[in-house]
């Protein structure tokens, strides 16, 4: 009898346990604490423009996070005009709506960093992605250029080979943008632990395809034993490639560049030769990168301007050969799902 | 001409000063340059400027008629970018292009007429309707900034054109310039173009048809700065709506006006343009080879522009005509 009523008190016990069980996971502080913290507040992008691949995934990636914890998720579109983004910082910081966050693609080093003290004491929380700035923002999300021209200058000796003539062409973008100046400063110091291989001109595109060809026709013109060539960005190396096409050098010279891993813009281009090598930046992460900080900063009652915190992007260069089904994001479904809804 | 046969330094004016320049640079570049001589480099020298040469032919055709067409480059860029577009999205061949067609000649037209019958300024008409292209094709007809050529599409294809291994621009420029020539030189309508550009009143006074000549000389600027487009897309695999805000625009009016087109209009021709585009493309592909970085390039060729017109404010001082009725 008293093995039985132990029994049952063991049970009734179990059963209370059992009971209570759920009721100890719905008082879980997260979720409101969560809600609390993040509903209602407003995320602004600013890009160098709305009309390219990388803006857009980020735009997308962002939208969906940030609406569905109940926050208002924006952007501006300066169209590549420094003027016209600094008008659209001035006037977020200073309309009613003013952003929670603003997260903002410098276009140079040192343009926006007097409007971004003024978004950080006002309390709005800046991020810089993709392009780093001379300013201390809350977080910095995005590629280490320096990285990145190493790994495209590992790519590209690759590509040539121990064999080849060991010429290496590059087309640059400019002298004023962060990602191009540090892009640089990595490929060369890869190249200078390669003494064999030598840069046997640097001319610049300004990111522009035409300008991009002209450059690169004149250089395989001096240089036709080129074996590869590094251009600072997918959005330019049409340019290079139809260069290099032209020349008849195709399969000759190894291709090299950087993007945002967008299918048509890389992959497709990996796929049928036109480059060589892409070093390309995992966006959905990236992005999530965003997300992370944006969620953190929100929660931590920390005063804006206090934190400075760098979240470097995992980079890599991809060729055909490790060409994955999802190498890369597919800017036309992005579209697609966007315009479904 | 003097006794000795020597040039009249008087009679030297901007074009025979650009040309000048254009002629040293080459021989001092084919001297020191290896590799500049080459017939390979030469072509590409030609081709680099082709677009930008066959954009100029438009321009100067306007500038002639004492006006100007500032929305050139976005004309270029946006109807090819909105022809491609449609392509991708599956509309047939022949209704895009009969589409992008109607839209350069509205454009063209609608430039034509605010000029000539409305009286705006030329400068403050096309600034307008390039802004209007640019904004309305990017916001409402494209999804992106640089819109692909389709896999197999004519454009491509006319990219990979070559004759005696020269590309399809080449011709297509050297084409136009000689139709310009024949238009300019041997036409009734071309010839008026002058008195237009020279003296407008005097040209309306003595019967010639000035606002019918002004409308048609936009929609041929909107037509040529079309196929400036397709070629430019042909050789790229895509067009780059950035273009319109880079600085191809000054280039266009820096090659006519440094080849000697006077912006006060009636005077110059197609002459000029070549020899502003062989300067360009001169100066351009010698600095490459140099490697001089792209900041010095831009101090380089503005000096060199500078330099032309004020050697030629000082050979050929402005007259009173044209100090009465101003440039554009």
């Amino acid at each position: 009898m008293k093995l039985i009523r132990t029994l049952m008190a063991a049970a009734t016990a179990l059963a209370v346990t059992a009971f209570v069980a759920p009721t100890f996971a719905a008082d879980d502080p997260g979720p409101a604490a969560y809600a609390q913290a993040l509903k209602g507040k407003r995320v602004m992008l600013v890009p160098l423009a709305m009309g390219f691949d990388l803006a857009q995934g980020w735009a997308h990636y962002l939208k969906k996070e940030v609406e569905a914890w109940g926050g208002t998720f924006e952007t501006r579109d300066p169209n590549w005009v420094v003027d016209a983004g600094a008008q659209a910082i001035t006037d977020a910081i200073s309309s009613d709506t003013r952003p929670d966050v603003l997260i903002i693609h410098a276009p140079d080093l040192n343009s926006y960093s007097k409007l971004m003290k003024k978004a950080q004491a006002a309390g709005t929380y800046v991020l810089l992605v993709d392009n780093p700035a001379n300013f201390p923002a809350d977080a910095f999300v995005g590629s280490d250029w320096d990285r990145l021209g190493q790994l495209e200058a590992e790519a590209a000796i690759k590509g040539c080979g121990e064999n080849s003539s060991k010429k290496i062409g590059l087309v640059q973008g400019d002298q004023a943008n962060s990602s191009s100046l540090y892009q640089y400063a990595g490929i060369m110091k890869v190249l200078d632990k390669h003494p064999d291989f030598k840069v046997v001109a640097k001319p610049d595109s300004n990111w522009d395809a035409t300008t991009s060809r002209n450059v690169t026709t004149t250089m395989l013109q001096q240089n036709p034993d080129i074996c590869s060539i590094i251009d600072f960005w997918d959005g330019d190396a049409t340019g290079a490639s139809a260069a290099i096409r032209d020349a008849k050098l195709d399969g000759k010279v190894f291709l090299v560049t950087t993007g945002g891993g967008e299918k048509a813009a890389d992959c497709d281009k990996l796929q049928d030769g036109t480059y060589g090598a892409v070093v390309m930046t995992d966006l959905a992460r990236q992005s999530g990168d965003m997300n992370a900080i944006i969620k953190f900063l929100l929660q931590s009652g920390q005063p804006a301007g206090t934190s400075h915190t760098y979240i470097y992007t995992l980079e890599k260069a991809t060729t055909k050969a490790d060409l994955k089904p999802d190498s890369c994001w597919d800017l036309k479904a992005l579209q697609a799902e966007a315009a479904a809804k | 001409m003097n006794t000795l046969g020597w040039p009249n330094l008087r009679s030297l004016n901007q074009e025979g000063i650009v040309f000048a320049i254009a002629v040293v640079l080459f021989v001092a570049a084919a001297i020191g340059l290896p590799g500049f001589i080459d017939p390979n480099n030469l072509v590409a020298i030609v081709r680099s400027v082709s677009v930008l040469g066959i954009l100029a032919l438009g321009m100067a055709v306007v500038i002639i008629g004492r006006g100007i067409d500032l929305s050139a480059v976005a004309i270029m860029a946006m109807s090819v970018a909105w022809y491609l577009q449609l392509l991708n999205t599956g509309t047939s061949d022949g209704l895009a292009f009969a589409y992008v067609l109607a839209g350069v000649l509205a454009i063209g037209l609608l430039n034509g007429f605010l000029v000539a019958y409305a009286d705006v300024p030329a400068i403050f008409v096309t600034l307008a309707t390039g802004s209007f292209v640019f904004g309305y094709v990017r916001s409402q007809l494209i999804t992106q900034d640089a819109v692909p050529v389709p896999q197999g599409h004519w454009v491509e294809l006319l990219g990979g054109l070559r004759f005696l291994d020269i590309p399809i621009e080449v011709f297509v420029f050297a084409g136009l310039a000689f139709l310009f020539f024949l238009f300019l030189r041997y036409t009734k309508w071309g010839r008026y173009i002058y008195f237009a550009g020279d003296n407008p009143t005097a040209a309306r006074n003595i019967g010639i048809p000035v606002r019918p000549m002004l409308v048609l000389r936009y929609v041929l600027s909107a037509f040529v700065a079309l196929i400036a487009g397709l070629l430019t897309a042909a050789s790229l695999h895509s067009i780059n709506t950035r273009v319109v805000n880079s600085t191809l625009l000054y280039d266009i009016v820096l090659v006519a006006v440094i080849g000697g087109i006077g912006l006060s209009g009636g005077r110059g021709g197609v002459r000029n343009v070549l020899v502003g585009a062989a300067l360009i493309g001169i100066l351009l592909n010698a600095m490459t080879i140099i490697d001089i970085p792209l900041l010095y390039q831009n101090l380089i060729k503005a000096a060199i522009l500078l330099g032309a017109i004020i050697v030629d404010g000082i050979i050929n001082p402005r007259d009173e005509q044209t100090a009465q009725q101003g440039d554009i």
